[in-house]
């Protein structure tokens, strides 16, 4: 019996389909308050006042608090934390929950109102009238660059920092090719379709507060809480129920997560908050927009010698908890699955009035992607090599493993690819693809469209340490309740632990409860982000499994009359000795329980090659995807299914990103994509035809389960490849793609252009 | 106001304020939270209920305009003891992770499956195009309402 490698039908299903799935709008509490927050119209100013007496006056409301209310006077406002890769350069940049003497973005709470319906507590955003002077708007690289003005006064500067990511010595290297290209990427979102919410609970008599509908790093979450309310962390359940969709934006913490509890607190009654769409696109995190200047240093023959150069995210207006992964990222992960002997990348965080910047699925690496790939078929086409060779040339090999990419500083992270033998998916694409018939299309006009195809190869990091934690629970039914610290953002989770436990312990997969994500779960989760919980609580699942037959060995010693090691335990876990054997529910009743956890300090790296195949009208500056595949290498599989599932929808939100969607702001900072009229999602007729293969090659070596995180590397190469399949077509006219997104405009304009110099 | 109507095939009455949209009414007056509101402003399609055999955007819609409407919604559109057929294909193909955008799915599918049950890929795409899947990338979505058309053929469709 085996369930891991099969495509099992997910559990999750069978509440979804039938709309019992439970998500946080659908919780109903008694006597439960419902809030909204008034958010800044203005980028960047000074609040002189803010007058909130007519909406305390208005029917319903019971509460409205600003900053000041918050904390009064002197006293400070609680901020939010960097969470991953905190150093004290960051310190003065973190956002306070509510802004106090500034706003910064449009849409930086400035107030929260608790009223009795929505319907009021919305009314009453109407009638405040908060007084704020404006001051000049830094809305770009150029203007947060001149220092002119500057968002955080104590810090002094919009520039916060610097990485630097080296391996070798770029900036010494030389070689006979040499090209300077600068490329920039789009302004994004998750935008998840569940809108974010909270719903928080205080029982003063029992200091206990308890907030429902968390997601994705709970226990990090309460920590935050925990310090910015002064309560033992203890005294805080997170509870998670489900999540429609995370991409590394959703629970993350936001002003929100604190704000909802504080009310909750000082009202002593639930406060429920869910945002709207609108809230969601101007208050959510923001991630990908990098400015790039980058230099690549060649041999004739193709063979890269060096890539340097520079990048300049915009973090929008703070340093928020998770940030830091996108300028770090998008440095060292550029050289992708290549050989790039020589690295020397700069990459610059910059504050702009704009709202700050998350991770959002394959942070720092879709961008890395598609500066690196434009670079490669810029330079391939420049020295007449077939762009595939270019790429199989420069691909580091089986051998080279375990291969170091660049070091990284503040602080110092060095990284190595784990496993993989990366030309099986660059062969296995381009059969797949059909590449060899495709070319003869290449820079063809056909019936009005110019015709192009790509191919690119790509890494994805997964299974962030440096722990997780699995309880298992011998339930009196015989049944295994199992509690992970992972948590689930729509990705299966369940299902997958669930076949994972159920093969560990030779039970059928109905014999397991899965729970997952609560802080009653484990006494400590790392919850879901880098791809992380198939590894790392799929191995801590295992460790628990073997922990759990080793306790049943021991209570079914004492009833068998022999000793723990002469237990043997068989199908259904089933405990005999001497052809005598004991129930699982004999022996639950002795209390099973056990928890244990797997540790880990690297990474595995996935791998895998994407092609596509684009048609642009060159009078609209239309482009149609004709065809997509894209192939991964994802180490040992738990669930093909699942596994495709994911890969083919991170094409498909990597599409959007390449084709459709950028949070837009105009010159002064105003926000202009603040409806899915403005901020274009992909949509069932945009890209009918986008093919997944999975391939189980290299295992990682570095887990028990040999897997490797696979939830983000569908999205990483895309929009690369995208724009060197319509550079491709396009070459005929001397039309370069150098930004993202490739907009029906922003094609005919490199078309324009194209013309103009030519 | 008191509004009438039928909701999954039982009579309910519910006193609805003018400006509360058929979304919320379902969702937090009639506890009826299978319906999901996603954008509020007619975009994603995951709060589509079924109004007398069409499916609409229940937040473009009042409560008040269903007085003597039947109403169905995804909890109508399901059995206790097992999946439906369209259930059943989108599990399947896995056609869901995570679940939001489910409901309006269904709903959808079942009012076009209903009407046109040879409906081909390109139909299904088409119709489909108004609700926005963040997860699947539509392709597995398409795939179980095409598996789906022969239960709808033969009549067991729901």
């Amino acid at each position: 019996m085996s369930f891991v490698g099969q495509p099992i039908e997910r559990i999750e299903d069978l509440r979804m389909l039938r709309g019992r799935g439970k998500y946080v709008d659908d919780l109903h509490r008694d006597g439960m308050l419902h809030a909204a927050i008034l958010r800044s119209t203005i980028p960047h100013g000074r609040i002189r006042a803010i007058d909130t007496a007519a909406a305390r006056a208005m029917p319903g409301v019971r509460a409205v608090f600003t900053a000041e209310d918050i904390a009064p006077g002197a006293a400070k406002v609680p901020v939010i934390p960097v969470r991953l890769m905190p150093i004290e350069q960051l310190e003065p940049f973190v956002q306070p929950v509510m802004a106090k003497n500034k706003v910064r973005y449009v849409g930086e709470p400035i107030a929260i109102i608790v009223a009795d319906t929505l319907a009021q507590a919305e009314d009453a955003l109407d009638v405040i009238e908060p007084d704020i002077e404006p001051l000049p708007p830094v809305p770009d690289r150029e203007a947060a660059q001149t220092n002119r003005s500057i968002l955080i006064e104590e810090a002094g500067t919009n520039i916060p920092i610097s990485y630097v990511a080296t391996k070798g010595d770029a900036l010494a290297a030389t070689a006979p090719y040499v090209r300077r290209e600068r490329l920039s990427t789009g302004r994004h979102s998750a935008v998840c379709l569940e809108p974010r919410g909270l719903l928080a609970s205080w029982d003063g008599a029992k200091t206990k507060l308890t907030i429902e509908g968390v997601a994705k790093v709970p226990f990090q979450s309460r920590r935050t809480i925990a310090k910015n309310m002064d309560l033992p962390e203890d005294c805080i359940e997170m509870i998670e129920y489900d999540v429609g969709g995370g991409f590394g934006v959703r629970g993350e913490f936001h002003p929100e997560d604190f704000l909802i509890p504080f009310m909750a607190r000082k009202l002593g009654r639930p406060v429920k908050w869910v945002e709207d769409r609108r809230e969601n696109l101007l208050a959510a995190n923001h991630s990908r927009q990098i400015d790039a200047e980058l230099e690549i240093v060649c041999e004739k023959s193709g063979r890269i010698v060096a890539l340097r150069g520079k990048l300049w995210v915009d973090m929008g207006a703070y340093a928020r908890a998770n940030g830091t992964m996108v300028p770090r990222n998008a440095a060292q992960m550029m050289s992708g699955p290549y050989r790039i002997p020589n690295i020397h990348i700069q990459s610059t965080m910059l504050v702009t009035n704009k709202t700050p910047v998350g991770t959002y699925r394959g942070p720092g690496r879709f961008e890395a992607d598609f500066f690196r790939e434009r670079m490669f078929d810029i330079a391939a086409r420049d020295l007449g090599v077939d762009p595939v060779e270019f790429r199989r040339m420069n691909l580091a090999t089986k051998e080279e493993m375990p291969f170091p990419l660049a070091t990284l500083n503040l602080p110092e992270k060095k990284e190595e690819l784990d496993s993989g033998i990366y030309e099986i998916a660059l062969d296995r694409c381009l059969k797949e693809f059909g590449w060899s018939e495709k070319q003869k299309l290449q820079g063809k006009l056909i019936e009005g469209r110019y015709h192009g195809i790509a191919v690119g190869c790509f890494i994805e990091g997964g299974a962030a340490g440096p722990r997780e934690s699995a309880r298992m629970v011998l339930d009196p039914d015989g049944g295994v309740s199992v509690f992970v610290g992972g948590t689930s953002v729509g990705q299966g989770l369940e299902t997958v632990m669930v076949q994972i436990a159920a093969d560990a312990l030779g039970l059928p997969m109905e014999s397991i409860r899965i729970f997952h994500g609560s802080t009653t779960c484990v006494t400590e989760g790392f919850g879901s982000y880098h791809s992380r919980s198939t590894v790392m609580s799929g191995s801590a699942v295992l460790l628990a499994a073997e922990a759990l037959k080793e306790r049943l060995r021991e209570a079914a010693a004492k009833r068998l009359g022999c000793s723990a090691k002469d237990v043997v335990i068989g199908k259904g876990l089933a405990a005999s000795y001497g052809g005598k054997s004991v129930t699982l529910k004999d022996v639950a009743a002795d209390g099973i329980s056990v928890e244990s956890t797997f540790h880990n300090h690297r990474h595995t790296y996935a791998n895998g090659t994407s092609a596509a195949h684009v048609s642009v009208d060159p009078k609209t500056g239309h482009v149609r995807l004709i065809d997509y595949v894209t192939v991964e290498d994802i180490g040992h599989i738990v669930n093909p299914l699942l596994a495709t599932g994911q890969i083919v929808g991170a094409v498909v939100q990597g599409l959007g990103g390449a084709f459709l969607e950028h949070l837009q702001y105009d010159e002064n900072g105003q926000f202009l994509t603040a409806s899915l009229a403005d901020y274009l999602l992909p949509i069932s007729t945009d890209f009918p035809s986008v093919r997944a293969f999975v391939l189980e090659d290299a295992p990682s070596p570095i887990n028990p389960l040999g897997t490797k995180g696979a939830g983000e590397g569908g999205i990483v190469s895309v929009g690369g490849v995208i724009a060197n399949a319509v550079g491709a077509a396009l070459a005929p006219l001397g039309a370069i793609p150098r930004r993202l997104p490739l907009t029906p405009p922003s094609v005919w304009q490199i078309i324009q252009d194209a013309r103009k110099a030519g | 106001m008191r509004v009438q109507f039928e909701l999954n095939g039982k009579p309910v009455e519910v006193d609805a304020l003018p400006r509360t949209h058929l979304a919320d009414c379902i969702r937090h007056q009639l506890m009826q939270t299978g319906t999901h509101v996603g954008c509020e402003h007619g975009v994603c399609g995951a709060c589509t209920v079924i109004v007398d055999g069409a499916a609409v955007r229940s937040c473009l819609i009042l409560a008040v305009q269903v007085e003597g409407s039947k109403v169905t919604t995804v909890e109508g559109l399901s059995r206790d003891d097992d999946l439906t057929p369209l259930q059943k294909a989108f599990r399947k193909h896995h056609a869901l992770q995570c679940g939001f955008c489910t409901p309006g799915m269904i709903t959808t599918a079942h009012a076009l499956l209903t009407e046109e049950p040879d409906a081909d890929r390109d139909r299904i795409r088409e119709v489909l195009s108004g609700n926005i899947c963040r997860c699947t990338g539509y392709v597995n979505i398409i795939e179980a309402v095409y598996e789906a058309r022969e239960a709808y053929r033969s009549g067991v469709g729901k």
